[in-house]
């Protein structure tokens, strides 16, 4: 069975042939069918331009992009059967959120009632249902979102792409909406393809995810293995904010002399911890504190559950951990 | 006790005043130009509206200052319902031909255009409204003569059928470019191009490309989005640009004197009415039809959704 989604050796420069700026460079990437993929790294990592390849806004510069085992890397967009959630929504203002989301089935040609009929089908599935009449205008940032969902998912497309799709929503709703594009994705069974540069969003709702960083792809993997065993030093950093420690700290930990990453919620007190610091301060999270000490040179943060007693800022503490959390890396 | 806070001087206890009491720092600010606005403008409007159902004895010439609707009656002669019918049909083509002609131009500068671009389009746009306006009516009025340079072009490229084929379409034809409708018409188009343009590019540099993308990715071709999404949101800027080129036409008095078979036109009329005639009456009421057929026209226009986008 083909994949829903591959890149093969795929780049999108930008700019002049001679100084080329390279937003993808050399991806390959293969995206199963149904599932909850997440394209994650910072602004500029060619995140955003991986989506736009995929949805036809991109042509690439070299190499082949297959949708379903078909090579679009020469369709217009209007000719993919994909769909994508714009980060801004892109609801048309001038129409109604019936009207919006009948549009995908009214440029097909498709009949007034019967558009209609599926709009309201399509609605009633994001809650939207008494929602028709209304101007985009008159909606909620959290109902646009929903509206812009349906207008999607009423043409059944056979991936659809998420551009940031929750960026611009408070936090409450934001979490609100990861469950429900969850939900809604496995009882569609249609792959969803995200971008995002939020870790927490991308590790708790992804079945899959890609870390990208400068155009090429760092780790591709479940999230599970990418908080866990993050391949590079950027991963470690980016997803989860991990603590990277030099090969001169991770050898006088007891590992090789190589790069190592040390979650900061796997860390604890001990005093016979092989790891030795100063208490720089201290910070309040709710669910826990978080420490931040020096090592030998180096920042160290550990998150310690409420309820254990804390260290003052300026004291020498020591801190052990399992020896399975000291992850080490290929980098040298 | 010391005071914390310096002493206040004349100018703090004004900026406090201001700053406590905000609506009247507007009022001070807006008054002014609502005066000028309201006396001046509105004010010589409502006299002018006044005037029109004023009428003139037709024996001693004298204005007879007794409301009646006789004057609007006398818009209904037939020489007078020609005037009207000729200056709406020209101010309606030289719309639509603005229209045609501004799209690509402004749509071209609003989605295309960066940076030195931009300024080059601006300029473009905007030179042509530095010289004088008459110098540019009579440089076209040269620009179509018989002896002008479109026969000249013309003959040189043996397309003389062409614009004896344009000169010859009977109504708008004539015995050269310079004095038929078809001239009028290029000469008010030129002359009110800018500001068609400019409206309609603000407009469309409002439609974020997302939107456009979206309708794309929803399966509708370019001319679809063309049709059910561009033309849309661009309309409020149509609409603001057509009330100029509709209005400036219908109330112009140069052109119809200097290019075309000098039939006459609201504007003229006017001119005529209240200068050498001296029938102030029917010169208001001729003046009214271009303010009664705006508010016509903003009023349907506003029906069909124009400004839903705004």
């Amino acid at each position: 069975m083909p994949a829903a989604v591959e890149f093969r050796s795929v780049s999108r420069h930008f700019g002049p042939a001679s100084a080329p700026i390279k937003a993808v460079d050399g991806v390959d990437l293969t995206i199963a069918e149904g599932a909850f993929f997440a394209m994650l790294g910072p602004s500029g990592s060619g995140k955003t331009t991986c989506l736009r390849l995929i949805s036809g806004f991109e042509s690439p510069t070299a190499g082949e992009i297959c949708i379903f085992g078909e090579n679009v890397s020469n369709t217009p967009p209007h000719l993919r059967n994909v769909n994508t959630v714009f980060q801004d929504y892109a609801l048309f203002p001038h129409m109604n959120v019936r009207d919006n989301v009948a549009y995908g089935l009214m440029v097909k040609g498709m009949a007034k009632a019967q558009r209609y009929a599926k709009a309201e089908e399509m609605l009633a599935l994001v809650h939207l249902d008494a929602y028709g009449n209304r101007k985009p205008g008159q909606l909620s940032g959290g109902q646009r979102q929903r509206v812009a969902l349906a207008r999607a998912l009423v043409n059944e497309p056979k991936v659809l792409l998420l551009d940031e799709p929750l960026g611009a929503l408070d936090l409450k709703l934001r979490e609100a909406m990861q469950d429900e594009l969850k939900s809604l994705q496995q009882r569609l069974g249609i792959t969803f393809v995200f971008v995002t540069h939020d870790q927490h969003e991308a590790l708790s709702m992804a079945d899959s995810l890609a870390v990208f960083n400068d155009g090429k792809i760092a780790q591709i993997g479940t999230p599970a293995e990418i908080y866990a065993q993050p391949k590079t030093r950027f991963v470690a950093d980016f997803v989860g904010s991990s603590n990277v420690l030099p090969p001169m700290l991770t050898q006088s930990l007891g590992g090789p002399a190589k790069w190592s990453s040390l979650r900061p919620e796997t860390l604890h007190l001990d005093p016979t911890g092989a790891l030795q610091g100063i208490v720089t301060s201290l910070r309040y999270l709710g669910s826990g504190h978080r420490i931040a000490l020096t090592a030998q040179g180096q920042d160290i943060a550990a998150i310690l559950p409420t309820g254990t007693p804390l260290p003052e800022p300026g004291q020498e503490i020591r801190l052990g951990f399992t020896p399975d959390a000291l992850h080490i890396m290929d980098e040298a | 006790m010391t005071a914390i806070l310096p002493a206040k001087s004349l100018a703090d206890r004004l900026t406090t005043l201001f700053w406590r009491k905000p609506k009247l720092l507007l009022a001070l600010l807006i008054t002014p130009p609502l005066l000028w606005l309201g006396v001046i403008y509105l004010g010589s409007l409502a006299a002018l509206l006044l005037q029109s159902f004023y009428s003139i004895d037709e024996f001693s010439g004298m204005v007879v200052r007794e409301f009646t609707l006789k004057t609007y009656g006398e818009l209904l002669r037939p020489q007078n319902y020609d005037i009207i019918l000729r200056t709406l049909t020209m101010s309606a083509a030289v719309t639509i031909g603005s229209v045609i002609l501004a799209f690509p131009i402004a749509y071209y500068a609003a989605r295309y255009a960066r940076g030195r671009w931009k300024a080059v389009f601006y300029l473009g746009i905007m030179l042509p409204l530095w010289s004088s306006y008459l110098v540019k009516v009579y440089a076209w009025k040269l620009i179509l003569a018989k002896e002008g340079i479109i026969t000249w072009a013309a003959t040189k490229t043996h397309t003389n059928f062409l614009l004896d084929a344009a000169l010859a379409l009977p109504g708008i034809g004539g015995n050269s470019l310079s004095t038929s409708y078809i001239g009028m018409f290029l000469v008010f188009t030129y002359v009110w191009l800018p500001f068609m343009i400019l409206p309609m590019q603000a407009s469309l540099e409002r439609v974020p490309t997302s939107m456009l993308e979206a309708s794309q990715d929803l399966g509708a071709t370019r001319a679809q989005t063309f049709r059910t999404v561009i033309v849309p949101l661009a309309l409020p800027g149509i609409i603001a640009g057509s009330i100029f080129t509709f209005s400036l036409t219908m109330g112009d008095y140069i052109i119809p004197q200097i290019v075309g078979n000098s039939a006459n036109f609201i504007g003229m009329a006017v001119y005529q009415l209240q200068g050498t005639a001296g029938n102030t009456p029917l010169a208001a009421a001729f003046a009214v039809i271009p303010i009664v057929i705006m508010l016509i026209y903003l009023s349907l226009a506003k029906r069909a959704g124009a400004f839903d986008a705004l």
